[in-house]
C-alpha cells in the first residue's frame, strides 16, 4: 500500500500536522497532538542545549590558565553546576524520549495519538515551568554545589538551592508524566498487526525507559525535598551536625541519577538501532536481544547505585557487590554493541550524516562502557573517583552517546518532521567536526585524570596545564560544528528540497505515511504486513524491493 | 615496560606496592579494551567497505544469529569484566585493612586546609609527615562538610565525612614530597584545599616526631611566612598567631598582602574598608571583633560572604589574641625569608 508514495518526483503532503488544523502561535500553544508537542519538546531542549553548551565554553575558557582566566572562583562553581543542571534535567533527560519519542512512538504503534494526550501537553508545560523556576534561580544567585547537590554542603552553603531544587523537582513530574504515556500507548494502543514481536526497537528502547522514568524519578524528588527542607528549616536529614546522615543522600541521590544515566543512554540506543538498520538496509542482528537487553539494563540499572560510594566509607562488603552487579550492567550494552556490528554484516550500507553518527555513538559507548567497567573493578575507582577521568567517562558514555544519537535522530528524521531535506554536504562536515570534537575535548581529560587532576578545581597546579588547554582546543572543534549544524538545517527548513515519504528507503513503520505527517499519523492505516526491520526480499515477489534512493540524495 | 606505560598514560610516579599494583591492573584493562577495539572496530571496517552501497535499492539477505553467537556476545566480555574484578576487588580490599601495627595519623579535613594530627599531641596542619617504609594508617573525619583526601603517587582517596571516621592505609616507599589534593568538591576554596605528603628517612621522622612530643619545635608548622613580624617573647601575639592558624583564618586572609578569598591581615588595623553597602569603616578592634562573630554583617567591598561565624568556637582570650596579631601586622615589616618552599609546583594566583 505505500508503493504509490514511493513514487518519484518526492511530493510535499499538503495536509500535514504543521498546518491542521491551524497554524497559529495558539494552535500550537494549545495543541493536544504528539508531534506538534514533541517539536516543542525538541525547540525547548535545543534551547537549553544552546544554554548549557554557552557554559561548557565559559568554562573550558576559564581552565585554560591556572588561576582566575575571565572568572572568579565563585562564579566558576555557579557555572560547573548550572552547566551540569541544564544539561541533564533540561536537555539530556528529555529530549530524545519526550521530543523524539513523543513524535515517533505513536506512529511507530499505529496509533493516532498517546493515549493520554491531556497528559501530554501537560508534561510539556510543567517542563517549562520546572525550566523557568531553575532558570530563574540562576539569575536570582545560581547555586554552587555541583549538579549532585552533595549533602552537607548543599544544606549549609549561602547560594539559592532552594529554587534549583524545587525547579528539578517540577522536572521530575514531566518525566513522570511522559513515561506513564508511553508505557499505557504501547501496551494499548499498538494497531492490528504490530505484536510485540513486530515493535520497532525504538519503542523497545523508550519504553524501557520509561520504566525508569516512573519508577526511579519520584526518589530524586523526595531526595531534593529532603534537601530544601533541611536547607530551609534547618531539619537534620543528612547533616550530621543537626543529627542527619551525609551518605544517607548519596545513596538516595544516585539511586535515582544511577538509573537516569540510562534514562539518557536508552534512548539513544534506540534511536541507533533504527539508524544502523536504515542505513545498513537490513534487518537487525537478534531483534530480541537488542530488545531485551534494553530491559536488562533497565532492571539491573537499579542495583548498582553503590559504584558511586566507593571512597565514601561504604563497607567492603558493599563494594564488592555493586561491583559485580555493575559488571552484569555492562554487558547488556556489549551485547548491543556487537548486535549492532553484525547487522552490517551482507547488508547495504549508505554513509549518509546520521550513519556516520553511528559511527561516532560505536566509539563513544564502547571506550565509555570500557572506562566505566574499569571504574566498577574498584580499586582503579579509589584512584580515578572524582578526578577528570571520571568526568571525561560519563561525557563519553552519557554525553557522547547521547549527543550522537540525537544528531543521528534530528537528521534521520528531520525530513519526516519537516517534509526536508538537510544538505547533505554539510551534513557530513558538521557530523566530522563534533565526533573529531569530541573526541579532542575529553581524551586529554582522560589523561588528567590519571594524572591525578580532580574535578571542579577553579585553579590547578601547572603542571597540569597543557592537557587542559588541548581540551579546550576540543571544545572550540565542537563548538564550530555544532553552530554549522545549526545554520544548516535552519536554512534546509526554507530552501531544503522536499524528501518525500521516505527518502531513506527505510521499512520503519513511521515512513509509511507521508511527509510531514498528517494529523491522524496515517491517512489509511497500513496493514503492517512486514517487521520495522525486515529487508530482505520475500519469496515470489521481485517488486519488493524497497523504493531507496530518491533523486535528491 | 611498567615506566614506558606509566608515562604514556600519564600517570604519576607510584609511591607504594599499592600503587603499582593498581597500574598493573590499569595496563591489562587498557591493553584488553584496545585489543577489544581493534577487534570491534577492524571488523567494523571490513564490513563498511565490503558492504557498502553500490547501487540504490540493492537487497539484502536476512541474516538471525544463532545462539551460539548470543553466547559469545555475553559470555567473552563477562569473563573478562569478571576477572578485571577479581584482581581489583582484592587491592581494594587490602586499603581497607591495615596491617597491626601501623602508625595512626588522625586527619581532619575543613574548609579549606588538612589538619594531621599524632598520637601523644604533635599536629600539623596541610604538611603530613610520615616515615618511609613503615605502614601508616589515616584515620578521616571533617569538621564541615565532606572532603575527599586523596594523594594520585599513592593511587589512594578516602572521603572524609563529617560525623564519623573512615580509614585507609598506605607504606611509603620512597622519601620525597608529594602533594595531597581534596577530591569532594567543598566550596569556594576546593581547589586551594592542597597539603603537602612528607615522606621522611625513618630515623628523620623519629627525630621530628620526638622533637614535637617534647613540644621543642612545635611551631615548626606554622612557621612564619614572607613579610610577618617575629615577636618574640610576646605570648599573646603569639597565642593570637597560633589561634589564627589553627583555626583557619590564615587559610584565607594572607599576612603579607596578597589577595586571597578574604582580605589581608597586614595594615588591616585602622584601615578605611568600603563595605558592600557602600559604607566606609576603619577597622578598629570592634570591627574585627564583630567581624569573626557575624561575618556578614559588614562585608568589605569585593569579597564574598564565605566566612563562618566563629561564634563560639574560640574563647574571648582567643578572640583578644587574634585582634593583637592581626594589629601587630604592619609594614614596614622586617622581610624574614620564607619558611622552605613547597617542592611541588604552587597554583599560582593572580
Amino acid at each position: 500500500m505505500s508503493q504509490h508514495l514511493e513514487s518519484s518526483p518526492p511530493v510535499y503532503a499538503e495536509r500535514n500536522y504543521l498546518n491542521t488544523p491551524a497554524t497559529g502561535l495558539k494552535s500550537w500553544l494549545t495543541t493536544l497532538d504528539h508531534k506538534r508537542i514533541g517539536v516543542m519538546f525538541l525547540i525547548a531542549t535545543l534551547f537549553f542545549f544552546a544554554v548549557g553548551g554557552l557554559f561548557a565554553m565559559l568554562i573550558r575558557i576559564e581552565l585554560l590558565t591556572p588561576g582566575p582566566t575571565i572568572m572568579d572562583a565563585m562564579t566558576y562553581n555557579r557555572l560547573f553546576t548550572l552547566h551540569g543542571v541544564v544539561m541533564i534535567f533540561l536537555f539530556m533527560i528529555p529530549a530524545i524520549p519526550s521530543g523524539f519519542g513523543n513524535f515517533l512512538l505513536p506512529i511507530m504503534v499505529g496509533a493516532k495519538d498517546v493515549a493520554f494526550p491531556r497528559l501530554n501537553l501537560l508534561s510539556f508545560y510543567i517542563y517549562l515551568l520546572g525550566a523557568v523556576i531553575a532558570l530563574g534561580g540562576m539569575i536570582y544567585g545560581g547555586a554552587d554545589t555541583g549538579w549532585t547537590f552533595y549533602t552537607p554542603y548543599s544544606t549549609t552553603t549561602t547560594t539559592k538551592v532552594v529554587p534549583i531544587l524545587l525547579g528539578a523537582f517540577i522536572l521530575g513530574f514531566s518525566s513522570i508524566l511522559t513515561g506513564l504515556n508511553f508505557i499505557v500507548t504501547v501496551h494499548t494502543l499498538r494497531a492490528p498487526g504490530i505484536t510485540w514481536n513486530k515493535l520497532p526497537l525504538f519503542v523497545w528502547s523508550i519504553y524501557g525507559t520509561s520504566v525508569i522514568q516512573i519508577l526511579a524519578t519520584p526518589v530524586l524528588g523526595m531526595t531534593l525535598l529532603l534537601v530544601a527542607i533541611e536547607h530551609a528549616f534547618g531539619w537534620g536529614i543528612f547533616d550530621p551536625g543537626r543529627g542527619g546522615d551525609p551518605v544517607l543522600f548519596q545513596h538516595f541521590f544516585w539511586f535515582y541519577s544511577h538509573p537516569a544515566v540510562y534514562i539518557m543512554v536508552l534512548p539513544a540506543m534506540a534511536v541507533i538501532s533504527e539508524v544502523v538498520c536504515a542505513f545498513s538496509h537490513k534487518n537487525i542482528f537478534g531483534y530480541k536481544a537488542v530488545a531485551y537487553s534494553s530491559l536488562g539494563i533497565a532492571f539491573v540499572g537499579f542495583f548498582t547505585w553503590g559504584h558511586h560510594l566507593f571512597t565514601s566509607g561504604q563497607s567492603a562488603f558493599n563494594a564488592g557487590i555493586f561491583g559485580v552487579l555493575s559488571m552484569f550492567v555492562g554487558i547488556f550494552t556489549a551485547i548491543k554493541i556487537f548486535n549492532w556490528v553484525a547487522t552490517m554484516y551482507r547488508g547495504s550500507i549508505s554513509f549518509k550524516t546520521p550513519f556516520l553518527y553511528f559511527i561516532g555513538f560505536l566509539f563513544f559507548l564502547f571506550f565509555g562502557g570500557m572506562t566505566g567497567i574499569a571504574l566498577a573493578t574498584v580499586s582503579l575507582d579509589i584512584h580515578w573517583q572524582d578526578t577528570y577521568f571520571v568526568v571525561a567517562h560519563f561525557h563519553f558514555i552519557m554525553v557522547g552517546s547521547t549527543i550522537m544519537a540525537f544528531l543521528a535522530a534530528l537528521h534521520y528524521w528531520w525530513p519526516k518532521i519537516t517534509g526536508r531535506m538537510y544538505n547533505e554536504r554539510w551534513g557530513l562536515v558538521g557530523a566530522t567536526l563534533v565526533v573529531s570534537g569530541f573526541v579532542f575535548t575529553f581524551l586529554p581529560q582522560f589523561l588528567l585524570g590519571n594524572e591525578g587532576m580532580p574535578r571542579r578545581y577553579f585553579n590547578y597546579p601547572e603542571r597540569f596545564q597543557a592537557l587542559n588547554v588541548a581540551s579546550t582546543a576540543g571544545a572550540s572543534v565542537l563548538g564550530i560544528g555544532f553552530l554549522i549544524i545549526l545554520i544548516y538545517i535552519l536554512v534546509s527548513l526554507k530552501y531544503g528540497p522536499v524528501a518525500g515519504p521516505n527518502p531513506w528507503g527505510s521499512r520503519g513503520y513511521e515512513w509509511l505515511t507521508p511527509s510531514p505527517p498528517p494529523l491522524e499519523n496515517f491517512d489509511v492505516l497500513p496493514a503492517f504486513e512486514r517487521g520495522p526491520h525486515e529487508y530482505h526480499e520475500l519469496p515470489g515477489s521481485e517488486s519488493a524491493a524497497p523504493g531507496a534512493g530518491t533523486s535528491h540524495a | 615496560m611498567n615506566e614506558f606505560l606509566r608515562k604514556l598514560l600519564f600517570l604519576p610516579p607510584q609511591l607504594s606496592q599499592h600503587a603499582r599494583d593498581v597500574d598493573g591492573l590499569h595496563f591489562f584493562v587498557i591493553i584488553t579494551t584496545m585489543v577489544a577495539g581493534l577487534l570491534i572496530f577492524a571488523t567494523a571496517l571490513v564490513f563498511m567497505i565490503r558492504y557498502r552501497r553500490r547501487q540504490e535499492g540493492e537487497s539484502t539477505p536476512e541474516v538471525q544469529p544463532k545462539h551460539w553467537h548470543e553466547a559469545v556476545f555475553v559470555g567473552v566480555p563477562l569473563a573478562f569484566f569478571l576477572l578485571w574484578f577479581a584482581i581489583g576487588y582484592p587491592q581494594y580490599v587490602e586499603t581497607t585493612q591495615p596491617p597491626p601495627g601501623a602508625m595512626d595519623v588522625f586527619v581532619q579535613g575543613k574548609k579549606w586546609m588538612w589538619k594531621f594530627a599524632y598520637q601523644g599531641g604533635p599536629s600539623s596542619l596541610d604538611v603530613l609527615r610520615v616515615p618511609v617504609g613503615r605502614p601508616v594508617r589515616l584515620l578521616i573525619t571533617s569538621r564541615d562538610v565532606i572532603h575527599s583526601f586523596y594523594v594520585p603517587e599513592l593511587r589512594l582517596k578516602q572521603d572524609a565525612l563529617p560525623g564519623r571516621y573512615t580509614q585507609t592505609w598506605f607504606q611509603a616507599e620512597q622519601p620525597g614530597r608529594y602533594q595531597v589534593f581534596c577530591a569532594e568538591y567543598c566550596g569556594l576554596s576546593h581547589s586551594g584545599m592542597l597539603a603537602e605528603l612528607v615522606v621522611l628517612p625513618a630515623a628523620e621522622f623519629d627525630a621530628w616526631i620526638a622533637d614535637q612530643r617534647r613540644g621543642e619545635a612545635r611551631a615548626q608548622d606554622a612557621a612564619l611566612s614572607a613579610g610577618e613580624q617575629a615577636l618574640p617573647g610576646s605570648s599573646i601575639l603569639e597565642q593570637g598567631r597560633r589561634v589564627a592558624a589553627d583555626q583557619g583564618c590564615l587559610k584565607c586572609h594572607s599576612v603579607d598582602g596578597t589577595r586571597h578569598i578574604g582580605p589581608t591581615f597586614i595594615d588591616l588595623y585602622g584601615r578605611q574598608e568600603k563595605l558592600t553597602t557602600g559604607e566606609v569603616i576603619t577597622a578598629d578592634e570592634a570591627y574585627l571583633t564583630r567581624s569573626m562573630m557575624d561575618p556578614a554583617a559588614q562585608l568589605v567591598a569585593g569579597y564574598q560572604n564565605v566566612m563562618p561565624s566563629f561564634q563560639g568556637r574560640m574563647t574571648p582570650p582567643e578572640v583578644a589574641a587574634v585582634v593583637e596579631y592581626i594589629k601587630s601586622l604592619k609594614t614596614p615589616a622586617v622581610a624574614a625569608g620564607p619558611s622552605e618552599g613547597p617542592v611541588y609546583e604552587p597554583t599560582p594566583r593572580k
